[in-house]
C-alpha cells in the first residue's frame, strides 16, 4: 500500500456545474428565506409544495437522469451545486431522497421500471427512500423487514424509520428481505394506508419523516427490482445520498458562518464589537477554515464520482468533512451568540439541528472513517 | 531558442547524472534550516553547479547572468529537479526575493552588480525585515537610516536573518523617517552589503540545539545610499512585493525550489514499519490526517476555478500558509507517537528512529507557524479581510 493522495482524485467543474450554481444560488435565495422557513416549520404541510413545483418545472430531478428517460442527461456532479444552494438556505424540499430514489431505480431497477417510473420522477419528483429501521444501523443491508412471496406478488413484514417527504410522494424504494437476500421493491405509496404511518418528530424541523408499519402491505410481482443489481443499487444509495447530504451541509455552513459572521459584528460588550475579541474571531475563522476544506473535497467528489474506487473515497471523505464542518460550526454558533443563542429566536439552532439529522442518515463521520481506513489500508 | 521539450530532456539527463545521493549527512530541508558549514558549502557548491548547467535563472535576463529563456523552460527544470529530489537552492533570498525585485525596479548599476552573484551563489543574501521588539508588528520596524551625504547611517537590530553570518548583502526595511502620521510611510527598502563596520551578526540557537539564523547589530554602519530602492518612504509597498515574490503570487524567481515539502503520508510508512498500520486506534488518526492532506491539496486545485471560489476569492490564498504550516506541525509531532519508547531519541542517537529526522521536522515546524506572520496573526488576517470581522486592536 501507499497512498497517494495527489491520486485520489483531482478537482474540477463542469460548465453545465456552473450553470446549475448560477440558478440555484438565486432562485433559493429568492424563494427560502429564513422567515419563510420558519414559518414553514411551524406550519402542517410537509413540504414547501411551490418550491417543489418549480424544482419539477425547472427539471431539477432529472438532473443525473439520462435522456432516453425524460433526464436532463447529465450527473451526480450537476446536482451538487444545487442541493449546496437548497441546504444553504434550509429549503424545504425532499431534493435528495428524490433524486437517489431515482439513482437506485437507474442503477437497480429493472427495464420495465425504469421506463414507467424514471420520466415521471424526471418531471415531477414525488419518489422517496425507506431504508432505515429502528435497529439504526447505517448498513443498509443490516434490515429485518421481509417480504414473502404470494401468488399475487409479496406480502411484506417489518417496519421502516426516517421515511422523508412520503406525504409528496407517489413511489418509495423499500428494502426487505427476500428469502434471506436484501432486495429492492419498488413500492407504491398508495398501498400504504394511513394507519400505517405515524409522523415522526425530528432534530430537524424543516425535515418532515415517517415511520411505516409494513405487516400486510402487499406489493405486486413487478415491484420487485433487478435482484442482480440490488448490490450496486444500495452501494450508489448510500453514496449518491452522502455525496448530496454533504453539498447540503456544506451549503448550510456557509449560511451558518454568514450569520454568526454578521452577529460578531454588530453585538457590543465592553464597548466594543465582540467580532474584534480573538476567542470569537479566531474560532470562527477555524469554522470557516473547515467550510472551505469541507467544500474542496465535496467538489472533488462531484468530480471523481463515477470513477469506480476514486469515488467512494473522495464521497466518504466529503461526509466526514462536511458533518464536522456543520456541526462545529453551528456548536460554536449557538455560543457565540450569547443570551440569545439559547434562544429558539436565534437561527443558530436550526443549522446545528440540522448536522445532527444528517449524521442520522447514511452515516455519520465515524462510520464513513471506518469504511475508508478499510479502504485504504485494507 | 532552445525548444521547451529539448531543455526538458537535457535537465532530465543532467540531474539524473548530477544530483547527489548518498550524502553522509543530514541535508536541510528548507533554506531555514541551514545550520552548519558543512551543510552550507555543500549547497552553495550545488547551486553553483546547477546554475553553471543552465538551470537555474534560465529565464532571467542574459545581459546580467541569466539564461535568457522563459519561464516554461525554467518551470519544466524545476519540476525535474522536483522529481529528482534535489537538494534546495539555497541563496533563497537573493532568488525568490532580491533577484526578482532587483530585475522588476532597480537600476541598470543594480542588475549588473548582483544578478549573477545571486545566482552562482557567490554572494548570498539575507533579510532584514523583523526586529527583536516587533516580529508580528513588522510595520513598526525602528531600525533608524539617517541620510548622510551618499550614505545612510544605520542603528538598530534585525533578527532571523537567515543566513546572517554568511550573507554579503541584506534587504533592509529600515525607518528613514520618524515623524510620519502612519508608521508604513517612514519606512524605505534598502539594499545593504552586510561587510562593513559597524554590522556584526551573532548566531541564533534554535529550539532543535542547531543553528540557522543570526540576530544582525548595526552601530553606526554606514553603507551607500544608492541602495535604496524605489524612493524614501516606500519600503513598506516594496517589502509587501517581495513577500507576493516569495509567495509566488508574483513571477519572476529564478526557479528551483528552497524548500522540501516531503509527503507528509510518509507517516504512513513509519506506522506500516513499526506494525501499527492494522492498529484501528492509528488507522482513525491517520485517516483523518489522510482527508486533512487531500483538503489542503485539492483548496489548492480549486483556488484556481473560479467558479468555486466566488463567495470569497481571497479565502483560499490566506487560508493556505495556516492550513499547511499547521497541519505539516501536527503530522510530524503525530509521528513521534509512533515510535514507542524510541520517541525519547534525538539527532545523531543511533537508536533514534530515522537518524531523529522526525523530532527536528515536528520542532522546525514551528518556524512556519511563527515566522511570516504567526497562525495566531494568520487567523486576524483571515477574520479581517476574508470574513470582515471587526479589528482586533
Amino acid at each position: 500500500m501507499g497512498v497517494d493522495v495527489k491520486a485520489m482524485g483531482r478537482l474540477g467543474i463542469t460548465e453545465e456545474q456552473v450553470t446549475f450554481m448560477d440558478i440555484a444560488e438565486r432562485f433559493c435565495r429568492d424563494n427560502s428565506s429564513i422567515a419563510a422557513v420558519r414559518e414553514r416549520m411551524a406550519g402542517e404541510a410537509d413540504v414547501d409544495s411551490q418550491a417543489l413545483n418549480s424544482l419539477s418545472e425547472m427539471g431539477w430531478f432529472g438532473i443525473a437522469l439520462p435522456e432516453e428517460y425524460g433526464g436532463v442527461g447529465l450527473s451526480l456532479a450537476e446536482a451538487v451545486p444545487v442541493a449546496e444552494q437548497i441546504g444553504r438556505r434550509l429549503m424545504m424540499v425532499p431534493f435528495i431522497p428524490t433524486t437517489v430514489a431515482a439513482q437506485a431505480i437507474l442503477v437497480g431497477g429493472t427495464e420495465d421500471q425504469k421506463r414507467n417510473y424514471l420520466p415521471k420522477i424526471a418531471k415531477q419528483g414525488g419518489a422517496t427512500l425507506a431504508l432505515s429501521e429502528a435497529n439504526g444501523s447505517f448498513a443498509l443491508a443490516n434490515i429485518d423487514a421481509a417480504a414473502q412471496e404470494t401468488k399475487a406478488g409479496f406480502i411484506l413484514s417489518g417496519q421502516k424509520i426516517l421515511v422523508e417527504g412520503l406525504a409528496d410522494s407517489q413511489i418509495l424504494i423499500l428494502t426487505a428481505k427476500l428469502k434471506g437476500q436484501v432486495s429492492l421493491f419498488i413500492c407504491e405509496t398508495q398501498n400504504i394506508p394511513a394507519s400505517a404511518r405515524r409522523r415522526e418528530i425530528l432534530i430537524d424541523e424543516t425535515k418532515r419523516s415517517y415511520t411505516l408499519q409494513l405487516d400486510g402491505v402487499t406489493l405486486p410481482r413487478t415491484a420487485l427490482m433487478d435482484s442482480s443489481k440490488a448490490k450496486a443499487a444500495l452501494q450508489r444509495i448510500d453514496l449518491a445520498a452522502n455525496l448530496l447530504a454533504s453539498a447540503e451541509q456544506i451549503g448550510a455552513a456557509k449560511s451558518c458562518i454568514d450569520y454568526t459572521v454578521e452577529y460578531l459584528g454588530t453585538r457590543k460588550q465592553f464597548g466594543k464589537y465582540i467580532g474584534s475579541y480573538q476567542a470569537l474571531k479566531h474560532t470562527t475563522v477555524d469554522a470557516y477554515v473547515g467550510y472551505e476544506k469541507a467544500r474542496s473535497l465535496l467538489y472533488a467528489a462531484a468530480h471523481n464520482f463515477e470513477d469506480q474506487g476514486k469515488g467512494e473515497i473522495a464521497t466518504r471523505m466529503a461526509a466526514v468533512a462536511a458533518g464536522r464542518a456543520l456541526s462545529f460550526a453551528a456548536d460554536r454558533a449557538i455560543q457565540f451568540h450569547g443570551g440569545f443563542g439559547f434562544t429558539y429566536d436565534c437561527d443558530a439552532h436550526l443549522y446545528r439541528r440540522r448536522a445532527i439529522f444528517h449524521d442520522s442518515l447514511f452515516g455519520n463521520a465515524r462510520w464513513h472513517k471506518k469504511k475508508l481506513a478499510s479502504l485504504l489500508f485494507n | 531558442m532552445i525548444s521547451v521539450e529539448d531543455f526538458a530532456r537535457d535537465a532530465e539527463k543532467w540531474f539524473a547524472e548530477h544530483t547527489p545521493r548518498d550524502v553522509d549527512f543530514m541535508l536541510p530541508l528548507t533554506f531555514m534550516e541551514v545550520g552548519t558549514d558543512q551543510q552550507f558549502e555543500f549547497l552553495q557548491n550545488w547551486q553553483r553547479q546547477v546554475y553553471d548547467a543552465g538551470f537555474l535563472g534560465a529565464a532571467w535576463p542574459s545581459a546580467y547572468g541569466g539564461g535568457g529563456l522563459t519561464d516554461a523552460h525554467q518551470s519544466a527544470a524545476t519540476k525535474i529537479m522536483r522529481e529528482h529530489n534535489v537538494p534546495i537552492m539555497m541563496n533563497t533570498i537573493g532568488l525568490s526575493w532580491a533577484g526578482p525585485l532587483i530585475l522588476d525596479m532597480g537600476s541598470e548599476a543594480h542588475k549588473n552588480k548582483y544578478i549573477k552573484g545571486i545566482l552562482s551563489a557567490e554572494d548570498i543574501w539575507c533579510q532584514g525585515f523583523s526586529e527583536p521588539e516587533h516580529g508580528s508588528d513588522l510595520g513598526n520596524a525602528q531600525l533608524r537610516a539617517v541620510r548622510d551625504g551618499d550614505e545612510y547611517i544605520l542603528n538598530g537590530s534585525k533578527i532571523w536573518t537567515t543566513h546572517g553570518h554568511y550573507s554579503k548583502y541584506m534587504i533592509l526595511l529600515a525607518r528613514t523617517d520618524t515623524n510620519t502620521q502612519n508608521k508604513y510611510a517612514g519606512l524605505s527598502f534598502i539594499l545593504t552589503p552586510m561587510r562593513v563596520p559597524g554590522i556584526h551578526t551573532q548566531k541564533i540557537r534554535k529550539l532543535t540545539g542547531e543553528h540557522g539564523f543570526t540576530q544582525t547589530f548595526f552601530e553606526d554602519a554606514r553603507v551607500p545610499a544608492d541602495g535604496l530602492m524605489g524612493a524614501e518612504g516606500m519600503g513598506w509597498k516594496i517589502a509587501m512585493k517581495t513577500l507576493e515574490f516569495e509567495r509566488g503570487a508574483r513571477g519572476g524567481q529564478a526557479g528551483g525550489f528552497s524548500v522540501t515539502e516531503p509527503d507528509p503520508l510518509e507517516i504512513l510508512n513509519l506506522a506500516r514499519e513499526s506494525g501499527q498500520l492494522e492498529d484501528p486506534v492509528v488507522q482513525d488518526d491517520l485517516v483523518d490526517f489522510i482527508i486533512e492532506a487531500q483538503a489542503l491539496n485539492l483548496n489548492g486545485q480549486r483556488a484556481k476555478i473560479g467558479a468555486l471560489v466566488r463567495d470569497n476569492p481571497a479565502g483560499l490564498p490566506l487560508i493556505n500558509k495556516l492550513t499547511k504550516s499547521e497541519f505539516a506541525r501536527e503530522i510530524n509531532q503525530y509521528a513521534l507517537t509512533l515510535q514507542g519508547a524510541r520517541s525519547a531519541y534525538y539527532v545523531d542517537e543511533p537508536n533514534a528512529v530515522d537518524g531523529g529526522w522526525w523530532h527536528r521536522a515536528y520542532l522546525n515546524a514551528f518556524s512556519a507557524t511563527i515566522g511570516g506572520g504567526t497562525s495566531q496573526i494568520q487567523r486576524n488576517i483571515i477574520g479581517e479581510h476574508v470574513l470582515g470581522l471587526p479589528k482586533s486592536t
